[in-house]
């Protein structure tokens, strides 16, 4: 209908698509377009509906209303299969790699060739030269297991270049990625795009948005905030208020504090995962009062352990000392009696019982105490007048206490956790990912919430991935590489980039 | 008592069990535990001698005895495939219904004669010294398929690319999933081939090697070693040839041993008390029971390279596997 220069502009135009989750309108007449030869940012919040919109393209779900064109061409999608027939590949956030099977065997799964017996030095070699062609170095041969996060994200990107793909979905790819990790992914994208490749990068990292990408579409609660706006001349805080719908200020206020005595002393600690193999391996470390140490490290080198280890929730060997009390192999409780409290990675698993109310989660830690309960029955009256404090305290947005706690977002439900904990008047915090997957809003708040219990004296633990995060919060930063402490720093005097190499093990200081 | 005959004898019981693990090897290898291999050997050898005696043609039985377990096993794909049911509940109710269904529709069998698959020697290789005579010689057919479908199945699991979809759904449906591998159909084929082998493991009983409706003591509780093999075995191949072949050496060891009354130049306690036998008797059982409890914990199952989705149900969508 419209000029045939026209129409080649865009390799994708989704229009006014709709999708519904139970409970959820997930897209809510979304437009968004895509031109050939673009690094084009999806952003929003967690739960904006960016994955969704990303799953809808890439086939694997099917919108309820909307069309969606590729090179001009209506299209409808079945499956993934479809979608990467008409050339759309995603990357997901979560990597869908087989661990057990070789590179090759990966992104050679699901197709009609070869037939039946599988000739793999062949296919190596033409991965091999793939691989040549965009400078995405990964030993074919190897098994995905033995391979590191940036690698296996590689492996991705190389399974869909291998299906002949023109439109790469990147979904929130640099989360999972080291500083250094994440210079070569921008390189590869440049690569890409240099090479006719289009490119839709999801994320809700504003500098990466601002670094790479030409245009950006914002989503904000299934609803397009902008669409399709060139990013040059975008501030920062203009990126943010479009995503969270009001002004967010970055400057987080930090005092200078003189640390007290030591509350954490951690000496030759070890602990294995849950395979049996050694996750953390003689690590020493200790916290005074007012003082935030903050842990940096990829994923998976032994954070979770260390954490649970130190909370009671892993055998151990080695010694914890709260205040000179020894905790290790005892019961979560022993150090909860010292004062500890745990802000754990996994929310709805470990830090509230999804499906009891807000009272019921709120009270989970004092309620033995008097005005809670009387020693064995729960006052419940009492219970509730308690958490509705914390609610109103913390600002936790819920219709009331009786609430369910699954039914929470994921800031508030965060912000509970941090209400329980802290209301109990810790001396040391240990925090797991505190901030992951929150919005900015939300972020903010956690952060000051933990500053506040900087100032109040408490010792923190800080566990997280966003460098960022750390190098604001932290007094010291020690970085975590396969289960051992490679080098513990001054935050003042550490840079991103030596923290990086030590994250990727390139770098140890000599201690 | 010697060493050959004992050997012999493992080799062509040993068969009924490698037939079935292999079947269940291939089904948890998608990811669908099936622990009514009992529940479908049974059925297989009820069906198998049933239409062997009827239609006097042994063919025609093992075709039957296949079938059988097939249909059956596909029950428990509809249930933890389609409906997503837990899988160890789902297997245990087929051991029952279809060791109720043999025993109910095996009505009157016992003590028949039934057509009987042939025995048969391979031409050169069986004349091959002392080799020949213990491994090509006077074997029934299905001895000889259990010899070929061992290497076989090792090399469609591991060399050929059905083999390795049907590995990367037992390790990671979701990804399977999104390159337009269809996770379901792929279990549910995985499924009855299993169920199928189960049925060729209870035909091999029933008209092959120790023929006879003999009703639920035709197993004799021989689907659950099975299951435990392939925990041995780690879901592979040729650790369950080996240990086929040696718990039917044990079986036949077992009996042997009531026979001398010195054994090792010592007094044969056997001999004097057959009672004692059946304490041997017991040992693949007892070493049954320890897989099945050692096997359960999940962590373990890991370790020892149990496919990383066995017993977990695929819903697109869902965050994990």
């Amino acid at each position: 209908m419209s000029s045939i220069g026209q129409e080649n502009n865009f390799s994708v135009e989704m229009e006014d698509i709709v999708l519904r989750f139970p409970g959820v309108l997930a897209n809510d007449h979304v437009n968004f377009t895509l031109k050939r030869g673009e690094i084009h940012a999806l952003l929003g919040e967690n739960g904006a509906g960016k994955s969704t919109l990303m799953n809808v393209l890439s086939g694997l779900y099917r919108p309820e209303s909307g069309t969606i064109k590729i090179n001009g061409k209506t299209i409808i999608f079945n499956s993934p299969k479809d979608a990467i027939a008409s050339g759309i590949g995603m990357v997901h956030q979560h990597f869908m790699l087989v661990p057990t099977l070789t590179v090759t065997e990966n992104i050679l799964l699901g197709l009609d060739e070869p037939k039946f017996i599988m000739n793999l030095p062949k296919y190596n070699s033409k991965i091999g030269e793939l691989q040549e062609k965009y400078g995405l170095k990964v030993d074919p041969t190897a098994k995905i297991w033995q391979l590191s996060v940036g690698e296996q994200q590689r492996v991705e990107i190389l399974k869909m270049l291998y299906r002949g793909v023109d439109i790469l979905i990147l979904d929130e790819p640099t989360a999972v990625l080291a500083p250094q990790e994440i210079e070569d992914l921008m390189e590869t994208m440049s690569a890409l795009v240099a090479q006719g490749k289009s490119i839709i990068f999801i994320s809700h990292k504003l500098n990466e948005v601002q670094q790479v990408a030409d245009r950006l579409t914002v989503l904000r609660k299934g609803k397009v905030t902008a669409e399709g706006i060139p990013v040059e001349g975008l501030t920062r805080t203009q990126l943010a208020e479009l995503m969270v719908g009001r002004e967010v200020i970055f400057r987080i206020e930090k005092h200078h504090k003189e640390p007290g005595e030591v509350v954490l002393k951690v000496s030759n600690l070890s602990a294995e995962n849950s395979r049996g193999l050694p996750a953390v391996k003689d690590v020493s470390f200790t916290i005074r009062e007012g003082e935030i140490l903050g842990i940096a490290g990829v994923a998976g080198n032994g954070q979770s352990e260390l954490v649970e280890a130190i909370t009671g929730l892993r055998p151990c060997t080695g010694s914890i000392c709260i205040n000179g009390q020894e905790v290790a192999n005892q019961s979560p409780r022993a150090g909860m009696k010292c004062g500890m409290a745990h802000i754990p990675e996994d929310r709805t698993g470990v830090g509230t019982a999804p499906n009891i109310s807000i009272t019921g989660n709120a009270i989970m830690k004092n309620y033995r105490q008097e005005p809670i309960s009387n020693g064995w029955r729960i006052n419940y009256p009492a219970a509730d007048e308690h958490a509705s404090g914390l609610k109103d305290l913390y600002d936790i947005q819920a219709p009331s206490v009786n609430t369910q706690a699954r039914k929470l977002s994921g800031g508030n439900l965060q912000k509970l956790i941090l209400a329980r904990e802290i209301s109990c008047d810790p001396k040391l915090i240990v925090a797991m990912q505190p901030t992951r997957g929150l919005d900015v809003g939300a972020i903010e708040s956690i952060q000051n919430l933990l500053l506040e219990q900087r100032s109040n004296g408490a010792a923190i633990l800080l566990l997280s991935e966003e460098l960022e995060e750390l190098f604001e919060l932290s007094d010291r930063i020690a970085v975590i590489y396969e289960g051992e402490l490679v080098g513990q720093l001054d935050a003042d005097q550490a840079d991103l980039n030596t923290v990086g190499m030590m994250m990727t093990g390139s770098l140890r200081s000599d201690e | 008592m010697s060493f050959e005959v004992i050997l012999r004898a493992g080799l062509a019981t040993g068969t009924i069990l490698i037939f079935a693990s292999l079947g269940e090897i291939l089904a948890e290898r998608s990811g669908v535990m099936n622990l009514g291999v009992e529940g479908m050997m049974l059925i297989g050898a009820m069906a198998a001698f049933k239409v062997a005696f009827t239609t006097q043609n042994a063919w025609l039985g093992l075709l039957a005895g296949i079938l059988a377990g097939g249909i059956l096993s596909l029950a428990h794909g509809v249930v933890t495939i389609h409906f997503q049911a837990d899988q160890t509940v789902s297997g245990l109710s087929l051991t029952f219904l279809g060791t109720g269904l043999a025993l109910v529709l095996g009505e009157g069998l016992t003590g028949k004669n039934a057509a009987i698959l042939p025995k048969l020697d391979i031409p050169l290789l069986s004349s091959i010294p002392w080799f020949g005579r213990i491994f090509f010689s006077d074997f029934n057919i299905l001895v000889y398929l259990g010899y070929i479908l061992v290497p076989l199945t090792w090399f469609y699991i591991h060399k050929t690319r059905p083999g390795m979809h049907l590995k990367a759904v037992g390790e990671k449906p979701s990804a399977a999933d999104t390159l337009g591998i269809n996770v379901y159909r792929l279990r549910y084929i995985y499924t009855f081939i299993g169920g199928c082998m189960a049925g060729l493991a209870g035909a091999a009983i029933s008209i092959a090697i120790s023929p006879g409706w003999y009703s639920s003591l035709t197993t004799s509780g021989q689907g659950w070693i099975a299951i435990a093999l392939v925990i041995f075995a780690h879901w592979n191949p040729f650790p369950v040839a080996l240990g086929g072949y040696f718990f039917g050496m044990l079986r036949r060891f077992t009996l042997d041993l009531q026979g001398p009354m010195t054994f090792l130049g010592m007094r044969n306690p056997f001999f004097y008390d057959h009672n004692l036998v059946f304490f041997l008797q017991m040992t693949p059982f007892i070493l049954t029971i320890i897989a099945l409890v050692w096997g359960s914990s999940t962590a373990r199952r890991k370790r020892r390279g149990a496919p990383a989705a066995l017993g977990v149900p695929y819903i697109r969508g869902e965050r994990g596997l």
